[in-house]
C-alpha cells in the first residue's frame, strides 16, 4: 500500500522542548544540514504514522517572526514558500503568554494549526489548570497537552496532525483580531491589494502583508517596492502609519504587537486558573545562589574549570589511543606494500590524514555532552548572564566566553562551540577571534623553544606573556572588528533565563552525535584533502634534476615545493628574524601547529624528532645549537617565533570548521588573511625595536 | 526625566508606559513581552552590576542596561 505523505513544521520559542518532541517523533531518522546562504542550521526528519509518512521540518526556535534575525525569516519563509500541510506549535506550558506571541503570529500566515501544549506536567504541578476546550475554541486551533521528556501525548500528537490534515477546510482560519481603529486601516489596505492586478500572483496572505507592512517588516516592503504599484502601496502604508499615530498615541508597530498580547491575556484570562503556586521556587532559589552577587562569578569559574576539564583531560587518553591506533594502523600496512610513492601516500598521506580528523571527536563529543548538558539545564543563560558585562565591553556576548575558554584547549570544538551563540553577529565575532586562543598544540612548540632559548628562571613567564599577549590580541581584535566590519546597531542581548530542568539522556546524546557527525562529514572531507596536499607539497619531487635521490632527510625537504615555497617566502619573513628553514616551518605548521618544531628538527637533521617534542636535554641542546649555527637564532628571534606561530593562519582543520560553521568560504579565508597579516606586523614591530634595543 | 527600568531596584515592581529606541533591539524587547501596560519586578543586578534580570508575564527575562534604560516606567 503506498503511504501519503505529509509535510509538517515544527515551530516554537527556544527552551520550549521543541527539540525533544521533535526526536520523539522522528527518533534517529534526522538529517542536519544548512539554509543556503545564511549559517541557520536545517533539521528534518521523518516519521511514519498510519497510512502516513511524515516529513517534520524542526524550524529554528524563535519568539518572534520579524525581519530582524536570520533565524525568524528562514522560519517564516520555509512557511510560506515551503508551504507545509501544517505547522505544529509547541508551547511552554508553564509560559504560555509568552509563548503564544508566535502562536498568533502563525495564525496570522493562515496555515492550518496544532498546537502542542508541553511540558504540562511542569505546568500543572505549578497549579497551573487548562480548560482544554475553551483553550481549544478561544484560539481555533486544535490542542493537544504534550510531555516532550517522558514521551508523553506524542501519538496525540501525531493524531491531530493526521485529522487536521484530512480537514483542513474545517479548520478555522480566522486569525487575531485587533482594536477597531486598527482593523479599519488593516482592511483597508487589503482591500487596496484587492482591486490591484499586481497582487493576483502574490503568494502571501494579504492580510499578513498588511499588518508585515505597518510593522515596517523590510523584507516585505522589498517586496513590495518591487511591484509595479509598489510605491503607490507604501505612500499609503505610511499615511495609515501617520493616523494610527495621532490616533493611538502610539507608532504602528507597538500598537500591532499591543494587540497580539491583550488577545492572548483575554484569552488566557478566560480559559486557564493559576492556583497561586509558585512555579518558579526551585529555579529562584537555585539562582539565588549560582546568581548571588559573591558567589556567581566564582561558581561560574568553576562550572568553566570542569567544563575544559571534561574535554581536555578526560579527553586526552582517548585521542592518545586514536593515535596510537593510526600509527600501528600505519605501519601494518606500510609492511604490507612495496616501498614506493603509493606506500607513502596511503601511509603519510590517507592514513595519517584519517587519523588526524579522527583525533579530534573525544574533544567535540565531550564538550558537546558538557555544552549539552549546561545548555538542557538552563545555566547557559545563566553564565552568560553573569560575563557579558566583561565580554560586552569588547564588542562580544556573555556566551562567547565558553568558546574562547575552550579555543586554550582546542580551535576545533571551540569554533564549534559558537553555535551557542543566538546572534550571527555576535557568533561571527567570536568565531573570527577564537582562533588567538593559544591551544594545546601550540604549546609544545613554546615549550622546546623555552626550553632550548630560555634560562629555567623565566620560562614561566616567557610562557605566560605569550597566552596574555594572545588573549589581549583577541579582545582588541574583537573590538576592531565591532567597530569597523560588523557597525551600525548593536544587536539585542534581550535573553530568557529559563527555570532549571534536567535534560533528557537521549537529546544529550542526540546532540553529542549531531554535532560529531556534521564535523566528520562536513569538515573532515576538507581536513583529509588538505592533509594529503600538504603530503603532496613535501613529498614531491623525490629525485633532483638528474634524476638521483635525495641523500639526506634534510635535503629531501629543502628540495620539496614546501622547500622551494619556504625560500621564496624568504624575503618576507627576513624583517622578522626567520630565514627560509623557519618558512617551510611554517608552512609545515598549516597542517597542524606541533609540527612546527619537529620541521626544523628533520632540516637541522635531527635525527630523533622523539627525543625533540620529549624535550630530552642533549637532543634539545643540538636543536639550540644548529638553529643558532644555521639560522642564526638568538633568545630573541626564538620568541618572535614563538609570537608568529601564536598568531598566524590557524591550522586546516580549523579554517576547516570555520568554512563548515560559517557556510562558505569567505570567513575562513578572511581569518587566514587577517591572522597572517598581524602575526607580520606584531612580529616585525617587535623584532625590528628588539634589534633597535639590541636584544639580538 | 521619567523613570526607566535602569533606575528599578531589586525587588521593585512598575508598570511599563513605552519602549524607546527603534529597530531590532526595541522590537526584540516588544516581542519578549515589554509592552505599555504590563506590570514588571526587577529581580536582581547581575554579580557585576549588568545586565539585570527582570520578572515579567512569569518568566524571567535578562537585559542590559543599556536596553533597560529605554523602557519608561509609570
Amino acid at each position: 500500500m503506498t503511504k501519503r505523505s505529509l509535510v509538517i513544521a515544527l515551530a516554537g520559542n527556544p527552551n520550549c522542548g521543541k527539540t525533544t518532541i521533535f526526536n520523539s517523533l522522528t527518533g534517529a531518522r534526522q538529517h542536519v544540514g544548512n539554509y543556503p546562504g545564511v549559517t541557520v542550521e536545517k533539521k528534518e526528519g521523518f516519521v511514519r504514522y498510519k497510512d502516513y509518512e511524515i516529513k517534520v521540518i524542526d524550524l529554528p526556535g524563535t519568539y518572534s517572526l520579524t525581519a530582524y534575525s536570520p533565524d525568524e525569516v528562514v522560519a517564516r519563509d520555509v512557511i510560506l514558500e515551503e508551504k507545509p500541510d501544517l505547522m505544529v506549535n509547541i508551547v511552554d506550558t508553564s509560559n504560555l503568554e509568552r509563548n503564544l506571541y508566535l502562536t498568533v503570529q502563525l495564525k496570522e500566515l493562515e496555515v492550518p494549526i496544532v498546537l502542542a501544549l508541553n511540558m504540562a506536567d511542569v505546568a500543572e504541578a505549578g497549579g497551573i489548570e487548562i480548560n482544554y476546550d475553551l483553550f481549544s475554541k478561544l484560539l481555533g486551533l486544535k490542542v493537544v497537552r504534550t510531555v516532550g521528556t517522558k514521551n508523553e501525548g506524542i501519538e496525540d500528537l501525531l493524531e491531530a496532525i493526521i485529522w487536521v490534515a484530512e480537514h483542513k477546510n474545517q479548520v478555522s482560519s480566522r486569525t487575531v483580531r485587533f482594536t477597531e481603529d486598527l482593523e479599519n486601516v488593516i482592511n483597508e489596505i487589503v482591500e487596496n491589494f484587492k482591486n490591484d492586478v499586481a497582487f493576483a500572483n502574490w503568494n502571501y496572505p494579504l492580510r499578513w502583508t498588511a499588518i508585515k507592512l505597518l510593522e515596517n517588516d523590510k523584507e516585505v516592503v522589498k517586496k513590495i517596492k518591487s511591484l509595479p504599484a509598489g510605491e503607490r502601496i507604501l505612500e499609503l502604508v505610511s499615511r495609515k502609519q501617520e493616523e494610527i499615530q495621532s490616533l493611538l498615541n502610539d507608532d504602528a508597530e507597538m500598537a500591532i504587537i499591543e494587540g497580539r498580547y491583550a488577545f492572548i491575556r483575554g484569552t488566557v484570562k478566560e480559559a486557564v486558573t493559576e492556583k497561586g503556586i509558585n512555579k518558579f521556587s526551585f529555579t529562584e532559589a537555585v539562582d539565588k545562589i549560582l546568581l548571588n552577587r559573591i558567589l556567581g562569578l566564582p561558581i561560574f569559574f568553576g562550572v568553566m574549570w570542569l567544563l575544559f576539564q571534561l574535554t581536555f583531560t578526560l579527553g586526552a587518553p582517548p585521542m592518545e589511543w586514536i593515535e596510537s591506533g593510526f600509527t600501528i594502523l600505519g605501519e601494518w600496512v606500510g609492511s604490507h606494500m612495496q616501498d614506493g610513492l603509493l606506500k607513502s601516500l596511503v601511509v603519510d598521506g590517507i592514513i595519517a590524514g584519517v587519523g588526524g580528523v579522527i583525533v579530534f571527536l573525544p574533544n567535540i563529543l565531550l564538550l558537546f555532552l558538557g555544552i549539552a548538558f549546561l545548555e538542557g539545564t538552563g545555566y547557559m543563560a545563566r553564565a552568560a548572564f553573569v560575563m557579558d558585562k566583561i565580554m560586552h565591553r569588547v564588542g562580544l556576548h556573555g556566551k562567547s566566553f565558553v568558546p574562547m575558554l575552550t579555543g586554550f584547549g582546542c580551535n576545533i570544538p571551540a569554533i564549534m562551540a559558537t553555535r551557542t551563540l543566538e546572534n550571527p553577529k555576535d557568533r561571527l565575532v567570536t568565531i573570527l577571534i577564537t582562533p588567538l586562543m593559544s591551544c594545546g598544540a601550540r604549546l609544545p612548540v613554546y615549550t622546546l623553544l623555552i626550553a632550548a632559548f630560555f634560562p629555567k628562571e623565566v620560562a614561566g613567564n616567557v610562557l605566560f606573556s605569550i597566552y596574555l599577549i594572545g588573549v589581549l590580541l583577541a579582545m582588541l581584535m574583537a573590538k576592531v572588528f565591532r567597530t569597523f566590519i560588523f557597525k551600525g546597531e548593536s544587536e539585542p542581548f534581550a535573553m530568557e533565563l529559563p527555570l532549571y530542568r534536567i535534560p533528557t539522556l537521549k537529546s544529550v546524546l542526540i546532540h553529542m552525535w549531531e554535532r560529531a557527525w556534521l564535523y566528520l562529514k562536513k569538515a573532515g572531507t576538507i581536513i583529509l584533502a588538505v592533509s594529503i596536499i600538504m603530503w603532496g607539497l613535501f613529498t614531491f619531487p623525490m629525485v633532483d634534476a638528474q634524476g638521483n635521490e635525495f641523500e639526506s632527510a634534510a635535503e629531501q625537504m629543502e628540495q620539496s615545493y614546501a622547500g622551494r615555497i619556504g625560500k621564496a617566502i624568504e624575503p618576507v619573513i627576513a624583517p622578522l628574524g626567520f630565514d627560509w628553514k623557519t618558512g617551510v616551518a611554517l608552512v609545515a605548521g598549516f597542517a597542524a601547529k606541533e609540527v612546527v618544531v619537529s620541521t626544523l628538527g628533520t632540516l637541522y637533521s635531527i635525527e630523533d624528532e622523539e627525543a625533540l617534542t620529549e624535550e630530552e636535554d642533549t637532543t634539545v641542546k643540538s636543536f639550540a645549537q644548529r638553529a643558532k649555527e644555521q639560522s642564526g637564532y638568538t633568545p630573541f628571534t626564538a620568541y618572535v617565533l614563538m609570537l608568529f606561530t601564536l598568531i598566524y593562519v590557524p591550522c586546516m582543520a580549523t579554517i576547516a570548521v570555520i568554512k563548515r560553521e560559517t557556510n562558505g568560504w569567505k570567513w575562513p579565508l578572511f581569518t587566514a588573511g587577517y591572522t597572517t597579516v598581524l602575526a607580520w606586523v606584531i612580529c616585525f614591530v617587535v623584532y625590528q625595536m628588539g634589534t633597535v634595543f639590541g636584544a639580538v | 526625566m521619567s523613570r526607566t527600568l535602569k533606575d528599578l531596584l531589586p525587588g521593585e515592581k512598575a508598570k511599563v508606559i513605552k519602549v524607546l529606541g527603534n529597530g531590532a533591539i526595541r522590537r526584540r524587547m516588544m516581542d519578549m513581552g515589554i509592552v505599555p501596560g504590563v506590570e514588571l519586578e526587577m529581580e536582581r543586578y547581575a554579580p557585576l552590576g549588568d545586565p539585570v534580570e527582570i520578572k515579567i508575564k512569569g518568566y524571567h527575562l535578562s537585559l542590559r542596561k543599556e536596553e533597560a534604560e529605554s523602557v519608561v516606567l509609570e
